[in-house]
């Protein structure tokens, strides 16, 4: 399981990456995008990996680590995913701005010279 | 911990809230109104700053548990010496930027009251919050105010601008979440205070992993505070945002400023163990390569409002590099700094707002063209005796003051701040520390010279361009609240030359608990809770 999320963590911020540093406002968008949701399992994956624990104490359990999922990056992750949410459509509306304004989806708002 | 004090904390981040809020059900047209409310919660805020300040000089550290969970695990608003300085800082900024823009610039596009409000909600959040996380939540309230500060008036120039402006502060603040994870997921804290105390104890297979999440997290601050490489953004956004906004944006570069100041004495303090001093050389060199950075810009930028953005950079630079020299002395110094150059750079971005009015678009870029080609300079002086006209004489006395304030000039403010910060500078080398501190410490004194004289040159050379060139220029109208709170920020910076026996007190109190925090940690962790009805 861990090579899995860690691969697509991985290819996530890679892409995101990459079409962050396209030329055209939309490619920027998504770059953003992906790379927030690579972010978003990366928070979730530093409250350690765990299958079918509860995310609360066991009373007559000890507090161990080993034997119950963290639930506060999950309470990170959820504020980060409305937090991403505006931002991102606070973008796209400026990218809109920027689109009717200058005519050209290119980031600095003109053609590169040829 | 009384109530009254806990509701000074959380009163500067609920007034704006509100205030904000209220503003969205008001119409759109309903400006004086609006307008009025603004100025009557700004106001509030600045006073309860100021009640805080006083509050928090005599030395208690005053946490207010929100949501009355004990201090690691709920989150934390904590008010010290240099959190309530810059509330007061902040307050100042809000309340001369909104009186300013009170004359024009406030009905120019929607919503700027709300705006305006939120953003004074996030910063004053951002100095007040204990909790990394809850941190990145106020940030994040501030960035968002910001993005729809920076296109108020929007036209062309300031979509393109706004476009970079988000695009890049989105990454950062996608960098400051993995930090802040990787540091979770190494020491289990996300509250400041605990995080001092758990640092030292990091086993030693960890300490790479945490060095990672604090390096990364920092970026994100520097990217906020403009450290080159990663402010070229920086000029180019604040250049183009409307001036009040613009003048209200250099306390928001100081937010970067006062996290990394904040965090790298908490975490990675004197009493760190290994990890102490983590990251200092690399403030250092990054702040004196900023300081350069600055210079350059500042001795090439044509426009006015260029000029007082590569202002912030070598501000920035040299807190950055001072505080990378982890000193108590130089630390104190540079927060006198810091306070100087903040209001310096503020009036002098309303200023240009003024100055400029009267001036055909792009004639700076003619009266430099006409300096290379040395066109129409050598026409026959008709205008002996010319009347001056008052607003020019008080904007002229203005541009001076400011060029005074920012190449560190005597007989101002800026002239104590640089002649403090040289003078601790100096005390530096001495047997018992080592020779990169040495030799830092050095280079720094020689770029701080360096840059003073660039600001010099720079400010000589725009101000003959602007006042005493003749490109037709027409007298420009100001009215009484533009010049206003221009004249505030200028008087309050010569409070600070005058008075600067008792700030330069305060400073090293607030420097030296920033040194030693053992009190910060103390009480936030040994607040207890507020007994409750309900509690068994």
């Amino acid at each position: 399981m861990e090579t899995v999320l860690a691969l697509s963590i991985g290819v996530l911020t890679a892409s995101g990456v990459w079409l962050l540093l396209r030329p055209r406002t939309f490619q920027v968008i998504i770059g953003l995008s992906l790379l927030s949701y690579a972010v978003n399992l990366f928070i979730f994956s530093m409250g350690r990996l765990m299958v079918g624990e509860p995310p609360v104490l066991d009373p007559g359990g000890t507090g161990d680590l080993s034997n119950y999922a963290d639930p506060l990056p999950q309470a990170l992750i959820l504020t980060a995913i409305v937090i991403g949410f505006a931002t991102t459509a606070l973008f796209l509306v400026v990218l809109l701005a920027s689109r009717g304004l200058t005519r050209t989806d290119h980031v600095d708002g003109r053609e590169p010279m040829p | 911990m009384s109530g009254s004090h806990m509701l000074l904390i959380v009163a500067p981040i609920i007034i704006p809230l509100i205030g904000g809020a209220i503003f969205l059900f008001l119409g759109d047209r309903r400006h004086v109104l609006k307008g009025a409310i603004n100025l009557a919660a700004t106001a509030t805020v600045l006073a309860l700053a100021i009640v805080l300040l006083r509050v928090t000089a005599d030395g208690p550290v005053t946490v207010t548990l929100l949501g009355n969970w004990q201090a690691p695990f709920g989150i934390v608003l904590v008010a010290d010496r240099l959190s309530a300085l810059m509330l007061v800082l902040t307050g100042i900024l809000a309340f001369a930027t909104l009186t300013f823009s009170l004359a024009r610039w406030h009905s120019a596009g929607a919503h700027f009251h709300s705006l305006f409000q939120f953003l004074l909600m996030g910063l004053n959040g951002a100095f007040l919050t204990g909790d990394v996380f809850n941190l990145f939540v106020f940030f994040e309230v501030l960035l968002a105010a910001s993005y729809g500060l920076v296109l108020h008036a929007s036209n062309r120039a300031r979509v393109g601008a706004g476009l970079h402006y988000i695009a890049v502060n989105l990454a950062a603040s996608l960098l400051f979440l993995i930090g802040v994870s990787l540091i979770y997921g190494v020491t289990g804290t996300l509250n400041m205070a605990d995080l001092a105390i758990r640092v030292p104890a990091v086993a030693a297979g960890d300490r790479a992993l945490l060095e990672a999440g604090a390096a990364i997290l920092g970026v994100a601050f520097l990217v906020k505070a403009g450290m080159w490489p990663l402010s070229f953004w920086l000029p180019n956004t604040y250049s183009v945002a409307a001036a009040p906004v613009a003048a209200f944006f250099v306390i928001m570069s100081k937010v970067g400023i006062y996290i990394v100041l904040r965090l790298s004495l908490l975490a990675f303090g004197e009493h760190a163990g290994a990890l102490a001093q983590f990251g200092d050389p690399w403030l250092m060199v990054g702040g004196m390569m900023t300081i350069v950075f600055g210079s350059i810009g500042v001795l090439a930028s044509q426009d006015l409002a260029r000029l007082a953005s590569f202002n912030v950079l070598i501000s920035s630079g040299t807190m950055l590099a001072a505080i990378g020299l982890g000193d108590v002395g130089v630390t104190e110094a540079a927060l006198y700094y810091l306070v100087n150059s903040t209001l310096a750079i503020a009036a002098f971005f309303l200023l240009i707002e003024l100055i400029e009015r009267g001036r055909a678009p792009g004639a700076d870029v003619l009266a430099v063209t006409m300096e290379a080609y040395g066109e129409d300079l050598d026409e026959p002086e008709e205008e002996v005796g010319v009347v001056i006209p008052v607003t020019m004489a008080v904007l002229g006395i203005g541009f001076i003051c400011c060029a005074l304030l920012l190449s560190g000039q005597p007989p101002l403010s800026g002239f104590v701040a640089k002649f403090v910060l040289l003078a601790a500078l100096f005390q530096i080398p001495g047997p018992e520390v080592d020779g990169f501190t040495v030799a830092s410490s050095w280079a720094l004194i020689a770029l701080l010279l360096i840059s003073g004289l660039a600001g010099v040159v720079a400010m000589a050379r725009a101000g003959i361009r602007t006042f005493w060139l003749p490109l037709d220029n027409t007298i420009p109208r100001v009215r009484v609240i533009e010049m206003a709170p221009i004249v505030v920020l200028l008087a309050l910076c010569i409070i600070l030359t005058v008075q600067a026996g008792p700030v330069m007190r305060f400073m090293r109190d607030t420097a030296q608990s920033l040194h030693v925090p053992q009190d910060y940690v103390r009480n936030v962790v040994s607040t207890p809770r507020l007994p409750t009805g309900e509690q068994r």
